[in-house]
């Protein structure tokens, strides 16, 4: 049951924990389990802090496996507007989102008609309203696009004919964000690690019941 | 046909099936000394190279979603982090299901079976659930008692190790248990609600080591025993069982075997289990002394039912006509909440063990004038976990785009609290399978036809269940998140569940049950099943823990009837 689909893309995962685990494991003779000594070592290696890669995106040379470049190139600019960077965390594209969506098009048929028809539809249609391609289209007229297509009520009947796309492209930028470690730093997940016990911080117990129905 | 290839040695014991009873059979008795031959119709498992514990989303290039996208298009059958473990789709091996009918049949074909990933939720049956007849009139006793399973659920909680705390209440049984796990804080609002509506809210019983024991090293809180734990600190068959059974030199394993039939001599035993041997596409034939058939409810059935002969015409065993019959499952139904009072909490690790720290043992056994009978068990969701595709997808939709999606997100997080019940099922008459005569599968064996059907006992169940559910949500402080509701709509599918039962039921009565108390079957002492098919029913808690604690019980029973020369 060997997954060939483990990464070997630009993805440096954190080495020296995962290492020592499959060095823990090397010592078995077999498929079976860790001994309590092992364990205890690999729970050590664990409970070092996971860091992940600063960034997901593709550097220079990346070269997209599905889309053109110029799509390519949109999508990242689209993906940074739906996530744009703020106070306390960078933008989609620093999440790898293009590429995330990029490489599963290229695995995907179904996927690729809507991210290939999806964004041709959109540089038509901002030449058709503004006289240039979405990318290259100004600011304003890019927020104008965006609040048709995701305004609070839904999307505009005006932009109906990218609303399929719409939904996947947010969909996958927010997926491809929390996935990564930025977007998982950002929502303060703190998992992921080995701890001797489980115990809860009374602070967020605390914090909790006061504004629950119960009270503190 | 091809020539058919027969062992010339006699195994002491064949067991057919790795999961909770094939695991549990050949710890037993190669413990015992007695040889034993396991076939399973999966592959080995390897924890090293096929758990995914403590992978990012991000170190996998699709993040979870499956190599060519198969979640983004419901193509996927089971999370891919999951330790591998079955589906609902076998390729090649498909079922029937009678006209009008609804079933969903989950096969699981890996060393170690369903173990490998199931909830390790681990209840023992109460005194009413063995003797339900004399209860309310309702379902069919067993010619076990409580009091006689007891001593193998201690053997079984002390071997596996099970998490809990004595509460004295009926329909929970104690236990021996290993520590409990503290309350998550969304727990402790669950603990809260529960004592307003005074509807009690106790320490989960779950197999995860909070102590280590029997060389197994204890939990080290990660909260993702179902993608497999190296450290076998979440209970398997596989580990904590069948490897360990290789060192006695008493167990051979064979994988990729697809058990056929079961050849029965002139004497009316079982001499010997055909299989076919996947790789080679060929039959193969091991002689053996006896056979214990652990191969899940509904598969050992149909191989006793496709082990036709002319002692045996209707299968196996099967003079009863019950194999096959009293199919249940667990009668599933889920509800969601939002609630306000978690927004934005602090931040912390709270992956725990994997599934809840705290559960509700059925509360109403006492109430008289319910309008159904028996009762459900509920299991917590909720937490700070770890995100995955589709964790916001809700936020962002209802942010629009831009940095509100990320403020919405971070509010939201965590905020979802889930309520499961899990509910009895009385057995009926419209539920059960049966062989498929039109249809074969790629291995050229006869399917299963599958016929099912929920009672009003089941459907009031449910109404009850949501009810109960948006009263603990509302006590909260939380929102409801699912509405309209329809109990008939709403209740899970047969099979959905993954508890099928009953379909080779013991019984002290061999015109009415394939098997005597010990789960032997009346007309072929040496022939034995180990799962969940021996039940006489399928109480609100978990089949698991008492698949163990009979079959561990059966296994012992038939190394001494092979001790004293009567198998």
């Amino acid at each position: 049951m060997s997954d060939s689909s483990i990464t070997n893309n630009p993805v440096t995962p954190d080495v020296s924990r995962r290492d020592l685990f499959r060095i823990v494991g090397t010592g078995l003779l077999s498929a079976e389990f860790l001994t309590a000594q092992d364990a205890k070592d690999a729970h050590a290696a664990m409970a070092m802090p996971a860091t992940g890669p600063k960034s997901l995106k593709g550097g220079p040379t990346f070269v997209p496996k599905h889309l053109n470049q110029h799509h390519f190139k949109t999508l990242q600019h689209l993906g940074d507007l739906i996530m744009p960077a703020d106070a306390t965390s960078p933008a989609a594209s620093e999440a790898g989102a293009a590429e995330f969506i990029d490489f599963l098009c290229s695995r995907n048929d179904d996927l690729a008609a809507i991210f290939d028809g999806g964004l041709e539809w959109l540089d038509e249609y901002t030449k058709h309203k503004y006289g240039t391609d979405f990318l290259t289209s100004k600011p304003a007229e890019q927020t104008a696009v965006l609040d048709l297509a995701y305004g609070t009520r839904g999307g505009s009947p005006e932009v109906a004919g990218g609303s399929q796309f719409f939904t996947w492209a947010r969909n996958m930028v927010v997926d491809a964000y929390y996935t990564s470690p930025v977007g998982v730093k950002d929502i303060g997940y703190m998992g992921n690690t080995a701890m001797s016990t489980f115990h809860v911080p009374q602070e967020a117990v605390d914090y909790v019941l006061k504004r629950s129905p119960f009270g503190a | 046909m091809f020539q058919v290839q027969r062992s010339p040695v006699v195994h002491d014991v064949v067991v057919v099936g790795s999961g909770a009873g094939g695991g549990t059979t050949v710890k037993v008795l190669t413990d015992l000394g007695i040889n034993v031959t396991l076939l399973e119709a999966g592959p080995n498992l390897d924890p090293m190279k096929d758990f995914k514990e403590h992978i990012w989303p991000w170190e996998v290039n699709h993040r979870g979603s499956g190599a060519n996208a198969e979640s983004y298009f419901g193509k996927q059958q089971w999370g891919y982090w999951n330790a591998p473990n079955g589906y609902w789709d076998v390729p090649g091996e498909p079922y029937s299901i009678a006209p009008g009918n609804e079933f969903k049949w989950f096969r699981s074909r890996i060393l170690g079976g369903r173990t490998n990933h199931y909830g390790r939720i681990s209840l023992r049956f109460s005194d009413y659930d063995f003797k339900p007849q004399a209860f309310d009139g309702l379902g069919f006793d067993w010619p076990v008692t409580y009091d006689e399973m007891s001593p193998w659920y201690d053997k079984a909680e002390e071997f596996i190790g099970v998490t809990g705390t004595h509460e004295g209440i009926r329909s929970a049984p104690d236990g021996k248990f290993l520590p409990p796990v503290p309350p998550r804080v969304h727990e402790m609002l669950v603990q809260r609600a529960g004592k307003k509506l005074n509807i009690p809210v106790i320490p989960s019983r779950m197999a995860m080591l909070t102590r280590g024991i029997n060389g197994r090293a204890a939990c080290h809180y990660c909260g993702q025993c179902g993608r497999g734990c190296h450290t076998a600190s979440a209970f398997t068959s596989s580990q904590a069982m069948i490897f360990p059974a290789l060192k006695t030199g008493k167990l051979t394993i064979v994988t990729g075997a697809m058990a056929r039939e079961l050849i029965v001599n002139d004497e009316g035993l079982v001499s010997a289990v055909s299989y076919i041997d996947k790789a080679t596409r060929t039959e193969k034939q091991i002689r053996c002394r006896a056979v214990v058939v652990a191969a899940s409810a509904c598969e050992s059935a149909r191989l006793l039912l496709n082990s036709k002969s002319t002692k045996f015409p209707n299968g196996v065993a099967n003079g009863s006509g019950v194999v096959g019959r009293y199919l249940t499952d667990t009668v599933g139904y889920s509800l969601g909440g939002s609630v306000p009072a978690l927004e934005n909490m602090p931040r912390h690790n709270c992956d725990g063990i994997g599934g809840m720290h705290v559960y509700v043992p059925w509360w109403e056994l006492d109430k008289k004038n319910k309008d159904f009978p028996r009762g459900y068990h509920i299991e917590i969701g909720g937490g700070l976990g770890m995100p995955q595709l589709g964790s916001f997808r809700g936020a962002a939709a209802g942010a629009g785009y831009g940095a509100a999606i990320k403020t919405a997100a971070r509010q939201q997080y965590g905020t979802n609290v889930n309520f499961a019940g899990r509910g009895e099922m009385i057995p009926n008459e419209n539920s059960y399978c049966e062989i498929d005569n039109t249809k074969v599968d790629q291995w050229g064996i006869p399917v299963l036809k599958f016929h099912w059907k929920w009672q009003q006992y089941e459907i009031k169940m449910v109404q009850h269940m949501h009810d109960t559910f948006t009263n603990m949500i509302e006590a909260m402080g939380g929102r409801v998140m699912q509405r309209p509701f329809d109990a008939a709509a709403s209740i899970s599918k047969g099979g959905e569940i993954i508890h099928e039962a009953g379909t080779v039921r013991m019984g002290d009565d061999p015109k009415k049950s394939a098997l005597n108390k010990w789960s032997q079957a009346h007309e072929v002492k040496n022939l034995l099943v180990a799962d969940a098919a021996p039940f006489n029913g399928n109480p609100d808690k978990n089949v698991t823990l008492t698949i163990v604690a009979n079959a561990w019980r059966a296994a012992e029973h038939l190394a001494d009837e092979m001790k004293k020369g009567n198998v």
